[in-house]
């Protein structure tokens, strides 16, 4: 039973990596096109990703080394657990909590390592990444918790199974388009993409937590990043727009919300730190608020 | 034991092979702009030429880069900012000078604040002609050195590390001092 578990679990971060990653080139194709580019090939992640692998990393002592295994570690191990099309390798253990609190390990040994390389700008990376968790957590966890108070379960599959029960009337964007629309916003922050970019910045401070990795560390981080960024769509796609029961269903929802989180990203330009925070604790946070109010004093949208 | 040994080195051989496709097909730039040169980089890098074709694309530091791009003129200042950011990054690593500034000294040939040959202090892999370069020779200079890395001669990187003391004489010899440091861990 456990040794079929990791399999499946093995198998979910396979087709995790294989599918987030030629996503990945299909959206630089796809930005190319909206630049009137023609863009890169498909699977040119794929390439940057091994070529990155095939060159020597140097180290900035044990701390940094560490630190990138355990944020690919922490990250994958987070994979492992998520129900993908009603597939799940550990039935049961799917809480939505798990995964606030597993994703937790992967981000902080990422902080930890960035930090290790003893570059400023790294440390200022880590600080902007964690002030804008501090932005985006509060008015999305609002809105999980108004949704798990509706609908008394935090199992995410079985999330999934009572929005499949009516078609797309039952799924939580459409009864709860306040807190859809809130999840998407944090969503893009937790991606990290315009205008919530702050962490990155490459023309401001040298691409962040990212300046001082190159070669192996580097690939492993790009590695890193396609996963994490696999659970924040799947965690949307599972809570809001009910999962799905084939893979067909799956790949398109995924499809549709990463690009066009990817399209907005383009579209726009770069907040300050400042501006995000104010921005997250203004508009978001208080629909959030106010959904969370509609589903617990007047019911609606459960 | 000679069986192993040949066995290893077919693997090795087998290995480069596969990475050196990754790495013609995969290159990121880190672009010093110290001269006119660089003016023609944003038109090779958008929609016009579009360098992402190429699966080229700007990078951030050093350490992230494959590529360095020299556009241009190098006064003895920022030689030595040149040669922080070559030792910085990490191998394979390529250079590409742009213009005769860096062949020859171009128009600052008797300036004495302006090194003339830049490949007495830095290996370099490709030359890119003009003054300044047009897009579609950087696209051609950029087309060169891909296929130069997949026929196994774009070795500057081994050519420094071989004749190393040569290149650290010259760049001395130049800068008067020259003190390559981790300034992070000290």
């Amino acid at each position: 039973m456990m040794i079929k578990g990791i399999l499946t679990g093995l198998g979910i971060l396979l087709f995790a990596f294989i599918w987030q990653t030629s996503l990945d080139g299909i959206n630089r194709k796809i930005v190319g096109r909206f630049q009137k580019r023609v863009g890169p090939r498909w699977y040119q992640q794929f390439r940057d990703i091994f070529k990155a692998l095939s060159k020597t990393g140097v180290t900035h002592g044990w701390v940094y080394d560490f630190g990138v295994m355990m944020a690919l570690g922490g990250i994958m191990a987070t994979v492992m657990f998520l129900p993908v099309v009603s597939v799940s390798a550990f039935p049961g253990f799917d809480n939505f909590f798990i995964f606030v609190y597993l994703f937790a390990v992967g981000m902080l040994g990422m902080a930890m390592s960035a930090v290790g390389s003893g570059n400023p700008l790294a440390g200022i990376g880590v600080m902007r990444a964690l002030t804008q968790m501090v932005g985006y957590e509060v008015p999305f966890m609002i809105v999980i918790l108004g949704i798990i108070y509706g609908h008394n379960t935090s199992s995410l599959s079985e999330l999934a199974a009572i929005q499949q029960a009516n078609g797309i009337l039952t799924w939580n964007f459409v009864r709860m388009p306040l807190g859809g629309i809130v999840a998407y916003i944090s969503m893009l922050g937790m991606l990290g993409k315009k205008p919530f970019e702050t962490f990155i910045a490459p023309a401001e401070i040298a691409s962040g937590p990212m300046v001082e990795y190159g070669g192996k560390q580097l690939g492993m981080m790009i590695i890193m990043h396609e996963f994490a960024t696999f659970i924040e769509v799947t965690l949307f796609v599972t809570i809001f727009l009910g999962g799905a029961t084939t893979l067909v269903g799956f790949l398109a929802k995924y499809f549709v919300v990463y690009i066009l989180a990817s399209l907005i990203s383009n579209a726009l330009a770069r907040f300050k730190i400042d501006q995000v925070i104010k921005f997250y604790y203004k508009v978001p946070i208080a629909l959030a608020i106010v959904q969370a109010l509609v589903v617990i004093f007047l019911g609606w949208g459960v | 034991m000679e069986n192993t040994i040949e066995k290893q080195e077919k693997l090795q051989k087998g290995w480069d092979g596969i990475s050196r496709f990754f790495r013609a097909n995969s290159i990121w730039m880190l672009m010093y702009c110290t001269g006119c040169c660089a003016i023609e980089l944003p038109q090779a890098m958008t929609s016009r030429y579009d360098m992402e074709r190429l699966g080229m694309g700007p990078m951030a530091t050093p350490r992230q880069a494959d590529v360095l791009l020299v556009t241009g003129y190098l006064s003895l200042k920022t030689l030595r900012r040149l040669i922080y950011a070559y030792e910085q990054m990490s191998t394979p690593k390529y250079l590409v000078a742009f213009g005769p500034c860096t062949l020859n000294g171009g128009i600052y040939y008797d300036s004495h604040a302006v090194i003339n040959r830049l490949d007495q202090y830095l290996p370099i892999d490709v030359y890119i002609a003009g003054c300044m370069p047009k897009p579609e020779a950087v696209m051609n200079g950029f087309q060169d050195l891909i296929d130069m890395i997949k026929r196994k001669e774009a070795n500057g990187w081994k050519n420094y590390e071989q004749n190393k003391d040569w290149y650290r004489k010259n760049q001395i010899q130049a800068l008067g001092e020259l003190r390559i440091k981790d300034e992070f861990h000290e």
